[in-house]
């Protein structure tokens, strides 16, 4: 389930209503934005993949599968919990749902965030306060399986699989399945 | 020009039974008692209403602390007189643990001086021991002829037996009554609630019943030893109740009060650690408060008596195992001994019983008839209310039926044939 | 949750969720800076009417590692003495713009009447009087559920002053709340008067429960509450009640200890047996950060 920005703040159950990627789709577009990275990288020494929980950490650990395959090297994959670095909190408190797991010191490393949605940013914010804490990165970029827009903050990706304009009250929905957008009810 | 008081329309109670009747008050006499007595009234005569109410002899309280001498920010001689009128008292005896205490003649006329201008009659009771130390007799002589009746060293018990048998021996000559607070202090040892279930749970240190039933059957044993008049104040358990039922079955000179809270309050009050509920003898079991109820309906125990203790609110605003204990009384007692017994039973105990235990009798207490004293109660036992400490006319507010809601409230109170509460309003 | 006064406040749902987040928590600990944004803003004070350097510490440490503001007030320090207005004090403290107060007072209930007295701040219970100590309760059911896994069936023993003892109070709370077996093992005059209501069993004799016993959590002798006057000398109580080295023989292969420190190594516990790896007390001491953690964001995370 994506869109964690809202869904502490709302109850409800996610209804689809349009598939806009296939789960084929997504796997190539994994290949791709893993071709990218290392491109972009010249290799991959000290490229580190973190990935966001919890949408972004399966992608995480299929893109460093992807990188495996096409240069022959492992990259080290951490997972990334950013409760309690938000700032959008409600009421009650907001509870870490997963792990966090990060290699002990990221100094001179080339972190990529990996998520499945990227949307108001505010969520890669509060992971870029959380991974200073974990140590001065060389550099941060930034891969997300869609962009669907409503950047709240001055937040860009550096690799995208899809770029989707969605209106603000629907979801999107990422998975094995593919993307999916739908609304909240 | 006479004073002249008629009273309307209710229904007399006491010792000797029920009927119904007006009251006439001439020049703080009862002069009529009978249907239709009203008419016969001297003109100019005052009328209060008694339609649907019950006109008593008026209460008399045993117990009340009323803190003067030297704790006046908590209470007076008078602000306690005036709580006690509207609580439908016309007497009471005020506790000698006062600071200095009341050992000796000069104190105690002090108090008494104090007491002529207060709206109801203040008896004072004496301290058993110089200071209240439990060692040496304070001056009973010199006391009772002041007019002190009753001896204690109420808020500690007198620790050693030797010290209480020959305070006995010597109030029996004197024809005085000799009062014990029992507790064994060493088995109470700053306690700070009844110890049980409830004071294991909520890690406060306790006051076992035994603390108090140790120093009953020992008190027993010196009644009988020297056939003197002992009297236990505020019995607060079942171990008691039944020591003083053994006693008075063997006819020992012996009688016993409880307070109001004791009747219809328990330990589990304190699962809050609200300083209000703390009191010694502490609020015991459901089992204590049973048994209690049927010592006062089989006259085991004689009297309800307040022990009504005021303490000003930063005084109580302490850690429960740090706050003085005391709750007040006055001006609860007779509705809350209604929500306990019948009524009957609730005008002896508060009424006659206590007033010829503490020999004002019967002046006070006494049957309503002509030429009786005009000490009188009139109380509207349909009447609902709500206790609000704020209203209260203490000048402290530690009352733990704050937002309780009870049926019966005294309407009006005359003492010595004046009307000193009118419509539960109090004019002095 | 609007206060932590007791292990009750929490039920079994509110305590398994403190151990979650006090395991995320324990992440954080382990980071090069081991902190976290989450709290920044709120203000909170340690209220120790009753000296304790170390839970003092360690409620400071957590409200710190979550960018909190901590102010500390100890009654050595300060002018609150026995009888000074506790009242008073709380709304000095919550005027000067609190969120969240520790209370720590030598009588029971005290952290219950601020929670009356005070108008928004949140009160945690660091301990008052012989009644309750529920974070240390809770910090000893993660260090065991480290140690041991799932908490449902162990059987925990219980030694020492429990009459005198808020930790074996909340522990009593906690462990049967988790679904743990507890039997408490002390001398008749260590006992409560009561122990009506409690789920536990109760014996005097150490030496039969021990072997069986996945969880030994020993209590230290409250010589300042006044326990040493209970037990006939402290000799008798080591010889009856002591983890000695020859007792730790006959612990079981798994058998953990536990306590709540600081411990009288020859008293409760020998001194070689306070160093075997099964005693997790040093354990307990960084988990009780994490969990204090916990708490406090439980407390105060939400908005305002």
């Amino acid at each position: 389930m994506a869109e964690r920005e809202r869904s502490h703040t709302r109850g409800g159950t996610f209804v689809p209503r349009s598939q806009v990627l296939s789960a084929a789709d997504v796997s190539r577009a994994l290949v791709r934005m893993a071709h990218e990275v290392a491109e972009r990288n010249g290799g991959l020494d000290d490229v580190v993949l973190i990935g966001l929980q919890t949408g972004g950490v399966p992608l995480a650990h299929r893109m460093a599968g992807a990188l495996g395959d096409a240069e022959g090297a492992a990259v080290p994959v951490g997972t990334l919990d950013v409760a309690f670095y938000r700032d959008d909190i409600g009421l009650r408190p907001v509870l870490p749902e997963a792990a966090t797991d990060v290699p002990k010191d990221l100094t001179g490393a080339v972190v990529v965030l990996v998520d499945d949605v990227l949307f108001t940013g505010r969520t890669v914010r509060a992971a870029l306060h959380a991974l200073s804490d974990f140590g001065r990165a060389r550099a941060v970029q930034l891969a997300v399986m869609v962009d669907r827009g409503h950047r709240e903050l001055p937040i860009r990706p550096d690799y995208v699989g899809k770029n989707l304009p969605t209106r603000r009250d629907e979801m999107v929905d990422v998975s094995e399945d593919g993307v999916v957008i739908g609304v909240l009810e | 020009m006479s004073r002249a008081l008629v009273l309307r329309g209710g229904e007399v109670v006491d010792a000797g039974g029920r009927r119904r009747a007006d009251v006439v008050i001439v020049d703080g006499v009862v002069t009529a008692v009978g249907a239709g007595a009203a008419n016969e009234a001297p003109c100019g005569a005052t009328v209060l209403d008694a339609a649907g109410c019950v006109v008593a002899p008026g209460l008399v309280d045993l117990h009340a602390h009323l803190r003067q001498p030297g704790r006046e920010e908590a209470e007076t001689v008078e602000s306690g007189a005036r709580a006690a009128a509207l609580g439908g008292y016309t007497a009471l005896v005020a506790m000698p643990d006062t600071e200095p205490p009341v050992d000796s003649a000069a104190v105690a006329k002090e108090v008494l001086a104090l007491g002529a201008c207060a709206p109801v009659e203040v008896a004072v009771a004496g301290a058993l021991t110089v200071g209240r130390a439990g060692e040496r007799l304070a001056p009973m002589g010199e006391l009772a002829a002041l007019g002190v009746r009753l001896f204690t060293d109420d808020g500690a018990g007198v620790q050693d037996g030797a010290v209480l048998r020959r305070a006995l021996d010597y109030a029996r000559d004197l024809g005085v009554t000799v009062a014990q607070h029992c507790e064994d202090a060493r088995l109470a040892a700053a306690g700070a609630m009844h110890e049980g279930a409830w004071s294991s749970r909520l890690g406060l240190p306790g006051i076992p019943a035994a603390a108090e039933e140790a120093m009953v059957a020992r008190d027993v044993a010196l009644a009988r030893l020297t056939r003197g008049r002992l009297h236990f104040l505020h019995v607060s358990t079942a171990g008691s109740v039944e020591l003083v039922r053994q006693a008075k079955a063997e006819g020992l000179d012996v009688s016993a009060e409880v307070t109001p809270h004791h009747l219809v309050l328990t330990d589990a009050a304190c699962a809050g650690y609200d300083p209000v509920f703390k009191v010694n003898p502490p609020l015991r079991t459901e089992a204590d408060v049973t048994a209690l109820r049927a010592g006062l309906a089989d006259g085991t125990i004689d009297a309800v008596a307040t022990d009504h203790a005021p303490h000003a609110p930063e005084a109580k605003d302490l850690a429960f195992d740090e706050a003085p204990p005391g709750m007040l009384g006055l001006e609860t007692a007779l509705a809350v001994a209604l929500s306990a017994v019948e009524l009957d039973v609730a005008l002896a105990c508060l009424s006659w019983k206590p007033a010829a235990i503490a020999g004002l009798s019967p002046r006070h207490g006494g049957p309503v008839a002509e030429g009786a004293a005009a000490n009188l109660c009139v109380i509207d036992p349909a009447d609902k209310w709500t206790v609000t400490p704020a209203r209260l006319a203490s000048r402290s507010r530690n009352t733990p039926y704050a937002g309780w809601t009870f049926t019966g409230r005294n309407r009006h109170t005359i003492v010595a044939g004046d009307a000193v509460v009118v419509d539960g309003e109090a004019l002095r | 949750m609007t206060h932590l006064l007791s292990v009750s406040d929490l039920g079994r749902e509110g305590i398994e969720e403190v151990l979650r987040v006090a395991d995320a928590f324990a992440e954080v600990g382990s980071r090069p800076i081991p902190k976290v944004p989450t709290l920044r803003g709120k203000a909170i004070a340690t209220l120790f009417f009753e000296d304790s350097t170390r839970t003092r510490l360690s409620f400071e440490t957590a409200a710190k590692r979550l960018s909190a503001d901590v102010l500390s007030f100890s009654a050595a320090a300060s002018s609150v003495k026995k009888g000074e207005s506790v009242r008073d004090t709380i709304e000095t403290v919550e005027a000067m713009g609190m969120d969240a107060l520790v209370v720590r007072h030598s009588s029971a209930g005290v952290p219950v009447q601020v929670s009356r007295w005070v108008k928004h701040c949140k009160v945690v219970n660091g301990g008052d009087g012989w009644h309750e100590h529920p974070t240390q309760a809770l910090l000893d059911c993660f260090t065991v559920r480290q140690a041991r896994g799932d908490i449902e069936g162990l059987r925990v023993i219980v030694v020492g002053d429990i009459r005198h003892s808020r930790v074996a109070r909340s522990q009593v709370l906690a462990y049967g709340a988790l679904g743990a077996k507890v039997t408490l093992v002390a001398p008749g005059s260590l006992l409560p008067p009561s122990l009506e209501g409690w789920p536990v069993e109760v014996t005097d004799d150490l030496d039969a429960v021990l072997p069986s016993a996945d969880v030994v959590s020993l209590l230290r002798l409250q010589a300042e509450r006044g326990s040493g006057a209970f037990v006939p000398s402290l000799r008798e109580y080591t010889s009856r009640f002591g983890l000695t080295a020859r007792r730790a023989e006959r612990l079981g292969p798994d058998a953990v200890v536990t306590h709540p420190g600081p411990m009288i190594r020859g008293v409760e516990i020998a001194s070689e047996v306070a160093e075997l790896p099964q005693t997790l007390v040093t354990r307990q001491v960084t988990n009780g950060v994490a969990v204090r953690m916990a708490v406090l964001f439980l407390l105060l995370g939400g908005a305002r």
